[in-house]
């Protein structure tokens, strides 16, 4: 990691804190080393030739020496950028063959990965939980790595998965299933988002993973367990969420709703975001998003369901009862 | 503009038609001449449009979460501005370029086939009225209204009726069916009469190099536009007869409609910058008062870039889940390309090097041209590298990379051509200090966009996204990104002012105003429909040189 480079932005993939986007790194350094001593070559050429040859007042009008070419020199600009290119292929390849063939070890976390427009599904196969939006994994210490391993799908149209400090970007197609890990070495929240155009909103489909100790992620796996909270001062918010479309398209585990369409509503309140992190998961902004989620985040396909204000604010009520 | 022939009804004292017959004239014309004009004049409407496109998002762009446009709108102006820009400016203005210049630099009296000349630009102008007829009548993706927003390489399956279910995707595959079609038609045409139409004594091994270079891109056409308008008869079919080629929800592959894309778009870039590399490789050695330098390294070097074009569509791909076999291949092929590209800018550095170099303006931007393309170079390098591109395809990075070769390297060429070729198409010279005035504009303009542009990519900035939210590290480059966009945009109006003052006013240029090589320089400025009034016959590359200088002429050397 270059010093400081987190602090010009959370998302600068100068400042790697996985092995995937460290190998990477010091690919970019060795290729931007390289390609910067062309510059300098070629450039220090250009410029010594624009000025030593340029016409001067006074000079007289006598055509200079013609020189239609020579095989030697020609021999030399083509057989030097063979050697170099060759060099910079071999380097590429060896990071590809690392980050591409590496196999999952012992103790690997597994994660599937689905897009939608605009938010993104969690599924940990192994360990029975599903949520949305907010990605946590454990922080892999390289003596005894744990590597998270994403099978990237998508619901609908192409997105792309893009966490510049952790990895680069892999795309998620439609019919067709994507890989990638990471083994992120530090704990902390890493920024990111979609970064293949996939429709009106791409731009406000933001990602965070949360990188935390083991012993915080086991809790967290451990509380994402749990069914939902019951909890009957929130009886009515309940009743008109059954009772309306909510249910076709989010789950409540343990209760009648079971839509998948949208993000998986069990533990909303352990989520610091909402609207995939377009907006901070607060008492107002939950109720703006359910009144009209349009408004926080234009072109979004979850409607207005036309609740009145007493029943906006019973079906948040239920919203934050789901920790 | 000037008709070039002669005056038609002497007895009536004047040469001027009536308005509504000069128009019948061009409508109706055959001339390879007026046909390039009206490529180039279609092409420079189409640049103020795409530009204005481009302001639009940059202005929503300076500041973070700003409501100047609605995400809609921004999407329509991101997949507009790019398809203009490619489809319906930088096409016609090679394309137009060619057009007028091939035939006369050859010894042609026209192009192999006329009318289909005529036809193939009258197929790329409706293409450019189709697309812009979408915002009449067009729906786009859900709830989103007209104009096409589905990004300038429309991936499947958000072309798909279920996310386009208007019929804005329509109009941008119609726009790009039909305008496809007459690109083919050019490029057959312009191959055509290079291999057919070529004056006495002038070989292939004779021939400009602007000649051979447009020879390549033709063929090059010929290859990568045929998929893309294969692949939008499929889109249709998918779109209203059930076809499900690219429909995911039905087992269709998205990967494939990428891969048709980029099988043309990559070869497209070549298509683009090939006739810009024939520019540079005209006006670098008249300003250098030298031949070109390894004239012979220069043909294989392009032809060399021709074919390796063709195999490096996939460096498009590399993070939409290849294998590393396939992803090493591609970074293969696209390095290579580096070699025969910097054979090239090695060449044309030969050529300047002991030379004696008159800074006129369009040797200006060639100069510019070379230190940009050889900057466009390396970032593509580093895009080569897979690993790399899978940290900055998708981002500004990958945005300013590609501007720098289409505007830095293409447009600036393109600039030196319309300067250097100006007053043998209006026989008029243009004014040299507005000229200058442009150049520095644009390029103060171009630097603060497109070098400033890497960063914010670098930084963790995906490109099509309406708006950011602010402490990502990106407001500072965003604005001064978009103020370099107002450069370019006085600079682009004090080159037009340039080209309409000089067009009445300018001084009478004569012939042969730069001292020049080729056989456009020998007929009259503008030449007459016919061109030359006996064909021409050469003994070397350039017969001018043999004329001007008996005592040393090039057919000694060569």
């Amino acid at each position: 990691m270059l010093p400081s480079a987190q602090y010009l932005s959370p998302t600068n993939i100068f400042a790697p804190i996985s092995t995937p986007a460290d190998t990477i790194f010091g690919l970019s350094i060795f290729v931007l080393a390289v390609t910067g001593a062309i510059f300098l070559v070629v450039f220090s050429l250009l410029v010594y030739a624009a000025v030593k040859f340029r016409l001067r007042p006074g000079d007289d009008s006598r055509e200079p020496a013609q020189i239609y070419g020579s095989a030697q020199v020609e021999l030399a600009w083509t057989v030097i950028p063979v050697l170099i290119v060759v060099v910079l292929f071999l380097a590429a390849a060896r990071v590809i063959a690392s980050i591409q063939n590496a196999v999952p070890p012992q103790g690997a976390i597994h994660v599937t990965v689905i897009g939608h427009q605009y938010w993104w599904e969690y599924r940990y196969p192994d360990l029975k939980v599903v949520t949305a939006n907010e990605l946590h994994v454990p922080v892999s210490d390289p003596a005894h790595p744990t590597p998270t391993f994403l099978t990237l799908l998508s619901a609908d149209t192409d997105h792309s998965f893009w966490v510049p400090r952790l990895a680069g970007k892999t795309d998620l197609i439609p019919n067709h299933p994507n890989h990638m890990w990471i083994d992120p070495h530090q704990t902390g929240l890493y920024l990111g988002q979609c970064s293949q155009y996939c429709g009106v909103q791409h731009a406000m489909m933001l990602l965070r993973v949360y990188v935390d100790t083991r012993a915080d992620f086991d809790r967290w796996v451990a509380q994402q367990s749990q069914p939902a909270a019951v909890n009957e001062v929130a009886s009515e918010g309940r009743r008109i969420f059954e009772t309306t479309a909510c249910v076709n398209c989010h789950t409540v585990a343990g209760t009648p709703a079971h839509g998948r369409f949208g993000p998986d509503l069990t533990h909303l309140m352990s989520r610091d975001t909402i609207a995939s992190g377009a907006t901070r998961n607060t008492h107002e902004k939950l109720r703006a998003w359910i009144r009209d989620p349009n408004v926080l985040k234009p072109g979004c396909l979850m409607p207005a369901m036309g609740l009145s204000d007493p029943q906006i604010d019973a079906v948040t009520s239920y919203m934050e009862t789901l920790r | 503009m000037s008709t070039g022939s002669i005056a038609w009804d002497a007895t009536a004292g004047t040469t001027r038609k009536p308005l509504v017959e000069t128009l019948h004239d061009w409508v109706t014309t055959v001339d390879h001449k007026r046909l390039g004009i009206m490529y180039v004049l279609f092409a420079l409407l189409f640049l103020v449009i795409g530009g204005v496109e481009a302001i639009i998002m940059r202005i929503q762009l300076m500041r973070p979460l700003n409501n100047f446009v609605s995400p809609e709108v921004f999407n329509r102006m991101f997949t507009m501005h790019g398809t203009t820009m490619i489809f319906f400016v930088a096409m016609p203005l090679v394309f137009g370029f060619a057009n007028y210049l091939v035939p006369i630099m050859i010894g042609a009296r026209d192009m192999a086939f006329p009318r289909l000349n005529a036809f193939s630009f009258w197929m790329t102008a409706l293409g450019g009225l189709l697309l812009y007829s979408s915002f009449i009548g067009g729906d786009g993706l859900y709830g989103a209204g007209n104009a096409p927003d589905v990004g300038w390489f429309a991936y499947a399956p958000l072309t798909s009726q279920t996310f386009s279910p208007g019929h804005s995707t329509d109009f941008w595959t119609l726009a790009l069916l039909v305008s496809g079609v007459g690109s083919i038609g050019t490029a057959i045409n312009l191959v055509t009469t290079i291999l057919c139409m070529r004056c006495p004594g002038m070989t292939l091994g004779r021939m400009p190099l602007f000649a051979w270079l447009n020879f390549v891109m033709g063929g090059l056409v010929i290859l990568a536009v045929s998929p893309l308008t294969a692949a939008q008869l499929m889109l249709m079919v998918d779109r209203y007869m059930g076809g499900h080629f690219f429909d995911t929800q039905a087992g269709g592959s998205a990967v494939m409609w990428m891969h048709f894309f980029w099988v043309f778009g990559h070869p497209e870039v070549y298509v683009l910058v090939i006739p810009a590399f024939g520019i540079a490789s005209e006006v670098i050695p008249v300003f250098s008062r030298k031949a070109i330098f390894g004239y012979p390294v220069m043909v294989g070097a392009t032809v060399a870039i021709g074919f390796i074009s063709m195999s490096v569509w996939a460096h498009h791909m590399f993070t939409v889940g290849m294998t590393s076999g396939a992803n090493t291949f591609f970074v293969m092929t696209t390095m290579a390309i580096a070699v025969p590209t910097g054979i090239k800018i090695f060449n044309w550095l030969g050529t300047m090097w002991g030379g004696k170099i008159h800074f006129r303006v369009p040797m200006m931007f060639c100069v510019a041209f070379l230190f940009q393309f050889l900057i466009a170079g390396l970032t593509g390098v580093m895009l080569a590298a897979a690993p790399f591109d899978w940290q900055l395809t998708a981002s500004y990075f990958v945005i300013a990379h590609f501007h720098y070769v289409i505007v830095g390297g293409i447009l600036f060429t393109l600039f030196a051509g319309f300067y250097y070729w100006f007053p043998k198409v209006t026989g008029r010279m243009y004014h040299e200090r507005l000229g200058q005035l442009h150049f520095w504009l644009f390029f103060i303009g171009f630097h603060l966009t497109f070098d400033l542009m890497h960063v914010p990519g670098i930084l963790g900035m995906p490109r099509r996204i309406y708006t950011y939210e602010p402490g990502r590290g990106w407001e500072i480059w965003n604005v001064l990104v978009s103020v370099g966009t107002l450069f370019q945009a006085v600079g682009i109006l004090v080159f037009a002012a340039n080209l309409i003052w000089s067009y009445f006013r300018g001084a009478v240029a004569g012939n042969d105003p730069w001292d020049a090589w080729t056989l456009e320089w020998t007929t009259s400025s503008p030449p007459p429909a016919y061109n030359f009034a006996t064909i021409p016959e050469v003994h070397s590359r350039r017969p001018l040189w043999d004329l001007k200088h008996p005592e040393d002429p090039d057919w000694k050397y060569e």
